[in-house]
């Protein structure tokens, strides 16, 4: 069993039997971490090397954690965004990483189609962990992984994703994903962050959120990067809560049983307030965990290809 | 060095010509043009055979071809001075001369830029000794292409530019682009501007639309190049200067261009690239930064307008914005990879695709490659008028070509087009009587 490609590059290129045998794979993985002794012999022996452009903690960790849960070797290498404009090629680094014995690389990087890129060129298997403003996809896996957990079942329910649509490749990953599974979706978001022409890929578009939210089973939160407001995407983060910040009161839009979910890190205030974000409805400390089995999921099916 | 190029369909249309005729070339001129047609014409000598009697003489068979004026291009980088790794006048003259062309325009934007008389010297001079065709330099309208003060207009066309533009960095100040009009109305010669309202365009990478978002990509509109073109025909209307407006994209600017155009009020010209008229924004869907062009590639619906704003006359010109880079350049990230394909040497094909499908005739197609531009940028030439310098390109219609970039002339190698199919080929060119054989 294994997935029909060397590479995980996106959402887009999966088709729905892709994504459910990913998900049953890293139900049973997520057995395992419920054991004393979390590691399983299965990848002995590869390597795994994350080459992360971009700073990152949870990702990265995430990644490396589920690599050695797997008995993998595991390398870190961040290189720093400034080396990218002056120093060695992309290329020529991706194939110092493979000279050095990598099995599976696991690439973040500020620009969108860097993984596309350097899947074709390598013959280790490539994971993407967030390009530019293209996708996340292990993000969307483990999301759906916690949406399906849940709730238990992904088909009908009305997803709605907030925030800077625009920017977020967690988004882009999540829309493609949960339209694939057959759920339905509405973003809700300032309209200078969520461009009008995803609305071709039948998705709902609200500015309003108490419209948006009504009836929601799933709302997805996104981090908003405060950069923005200084390129004049909002006026301030004040206004923005005030428009588009989950609050107490909006819950009460959606459905009782409604699950909050965000990728993290989370600004407190700003697109969540705190007693939303530590309630009741809130499932971000169990999309952390269901992370590390879908990547561990992810890594051992790439694995099974490369046989 | 004499040549007779025999029993092709001479395409002319300054003289009003679309027959079989032979053409005598002496002294890198055209000698005669005689047509093979009429009665009297059959009275007469074949004209091959007594060439073939006369010592010296290269006999060129066009049986089956068509015989053209040699192609203009109003907009090529040459990147010499500066870039010499991407080309050099040598290679992008040996480009063009590959692909039809016997005279092209380079851009300003080298380094240092062409905004003064000794950088337009410089070029002329290299191409003297080393070009395979005519260059014809386009001298910057800001010195250092900065958008700041004007450059010595006057002294850069004596030193021989034909036209002035920014090509690459719009002018962003709309005061700076009137006082440009009004002041190459000195010189009769045009502005040719490069319409991208830099704001707005956002720094984008490709078309901003459902694609963009999908790819991850930041996308520019197209009305960052509209509002440039309706910008300037306002300030061409306002000054009476002569506005051409480069590599045009978009169906909205096609309309703009149109308008002004009906209104007579305006001197204004267009050109468009092939690229814009042969391919969409899907070329970058796998990231591909060959695709990688600046204003992007749009939608099909823009190429459509594109289409019929040649047929109907809207746009005067095709030319190339051959753009070459280095191979290591355009290998990497999208969004780090400069803009820019490689065009000469798929242009005259690319075109012909045109023809095929009704889109123009050849004589059309001879008036946007060659006698357009020529009267654009006054070089007299676009025609095989006796007298005339001998710079003609023979096309062969019924010989296919398989575009592979690892055979271009070009440094450059960066085209969407590897692989395609093309309906017809450039196989002589002649340069002032000196006469290019492709194999």
């Amino acid at each position: 069993m294994g997935l029909k490609t060397k590479d995980l590059v996106g959402i887009k290129g999966l088709d729905r039997d892709d994504i459910e045998l990913i998900l049953e794979t890293a139900s049973g993985f997520k057995d395992i971490l419920g054991r004393d002794i979390k590691k399983v012999p299965a990848l002995r022996g590869r390597t795994t090397v994350n080459l992360f452009y971009e700073p990152s903690t949870r990702t990265r960790t995430s990644f490396e954690l589920a690599a050695k849960r797997l008995s993998t070797d595991v390398i870190n290498i961040s290189v720093s965004t400034s080396s990218i404009v002056k120093g060695e090629t992309l290329q020529d680094t991706a194939l110092t990483v493979q000279a050095l014995g990598a099995d599976f690389i696991i690439v973040r990087h500020a620009c969108s189609g860097v993984p596309h890129f350097l899947a074709p060129r390598l013959k280790a298997s490539v994971v993407n962990a967030g390009d530019g403003t293209n996708e996340h996809p292990t993000q969307a896996l483990l999301d759906l992984f916690t949406i399906r957990e849940k709730r238990g079942k992904i088909e009908g329910l009305d997803v709605v994703i907030v925030g800077d649509i625009l920017h977020s490749r967690v988004a882009k990953s999540n829309i493609y994903a949960l339209k694939k599974l057959g759920a339905r979706v509405r973003l809700i978001g300032p309209p200078t962050l969520v461009p009008p022409a995803l609305g071709e890929l039948g998705v709902e578009i609200f500015s309003d959120m108490d419209r948006g939210l009504e009836d929601a089973d799933i709302i997805m939160m996104l981090r908003i990067q405060m950069e923005r407001q200084d390129k004049g995407f909002f006026p301030s983060t004040v206004e923005y809560f005030r428009n588009w910040g989950l609050t107490k009161r909006r819950m009460g839009r959606a459905k009782k049983n409604a699950v909050v979910m965000h990728p993290g890190p989370m600004n407190r205030g700003v697109e969540i307030a705190s007693d939303v974000a530590d309630g009741k409805h809130s499932v971000i400390l169990d999309q952390v965990t269901n992370g590390l089995a879908v990547r561990m999921a992810v890594l051992y099916l790439l694995g099974g290809v490369r046989g | 060095m004499k040549a007779l190029v025999q029993n092709g369909r001479l395409i002319d249309p300054l003289q009003g010509i679309d027959e079989i005729c032979d053409i005598h070339i002496e002294g890198g001129r055209i000698q005669e043009v005689r047509k093979r047609g009429g009665a009297e014409a059959r009275k007469k000598k074949n004209p091959a055979v007594r060439a073939a009697r006369l010592p010296g003489y290269q006999v060129i068979d066009a049986t089956g071809m068509y015989v053209v004026p040699g192609l203009i291009d109003l907009h090529v980088h040459l990147r010499e001075p500066g870039f010499e790794h991407k080309e050099t006048i040598k290679t992008g003259t040996g480009a063009a001369a590959r692909g039809g062309f016997t005279s092209v325009c380079c851009m300003p934007n080298t380094r240092p830029v062409n905004d003064n008389a000794s950088v337009t010297e410089f070029i002329l001079s290299k191409a003297r000794v080393e070009g395979s065709c005519s260059v014809l330099p386009i001298g910057a309208i800001t010195k250092g292409q900065k958008g700041e003060e004007l450059a010595e207009f006057s002294l850069m066309r004596e030193a021989g530019c034909v036209a002035f533009s920014d090509d690459g960095r719009p002018v962003m100040d709309s005061l700076l682009m009137r006082r440009a009009l009004e002041y190459s109305r000195v010189h009769d010669l045009p502005v040719i501007s490069h319409c991208e309202d830099l704001a707005l365009a956002a720094s984008g990478v490709m078309n901003e639309g459902l694609l963009s978002v999908t790819l991850g990509l930041r996308g520019t509109p197209a009305q960052a190049e509209e509002i440039m073109v309706a910008r300037d025909i306002s300030l061409a209307e306002l000054t009476g200067g002569r506005l051409h407006i480069a590599h045009v994209s978009t169906a909205g600017s096609v309309e703009i261009i149109r308008a002004a155009k009906r209104r007579g009020i305006a001197d204004v010209t267009a050109e468009t690239c092939p690229h814009y008229f042969s391919i969409t924004e899907e070329a970058v869907r796998e990231y591909d930064a060959n695709a990688k062009v600046n204003p992007p590639l749009r939608r099909q619906s823009d190429v459509e307008a594109i289409r019929e704003g040649l047929r109907d006359g809207v746009i005067d010109a095709i030319a190339t914005d051959h753009a070459p880079h280095h191979r290591d350049e355009k290998e990497g990230e999208f969004d780090l990879a400069p803009s820019g394909i490689s065009g000469l040497e798929t242009a005259v094909g690319l075109a012909m695709r045109l023809v095929a499908d009704g889109v123009l005739s050849m004589t059309m197609l001879v008036e946007k490659m060659a006698v357009n531009p020529a009267r654009i940028v006054g070089n007299g030439g676009g025609t095989l008028k006796p007298g005339a310098d001998a710079d003609l390109v023979i096309i062969d219609p019924r010989r296919e070509y398989r575009v592979d970039a690892g055979d271009f002339a070009s440094k450059g190698r960066n085209t969407p087009f590897g692989g395609w199919l093309l309906p017809a080929v450039p196989v002589v060119t002649i340069w002032k009587g000196k006469v290019y054989t492709w194999e």
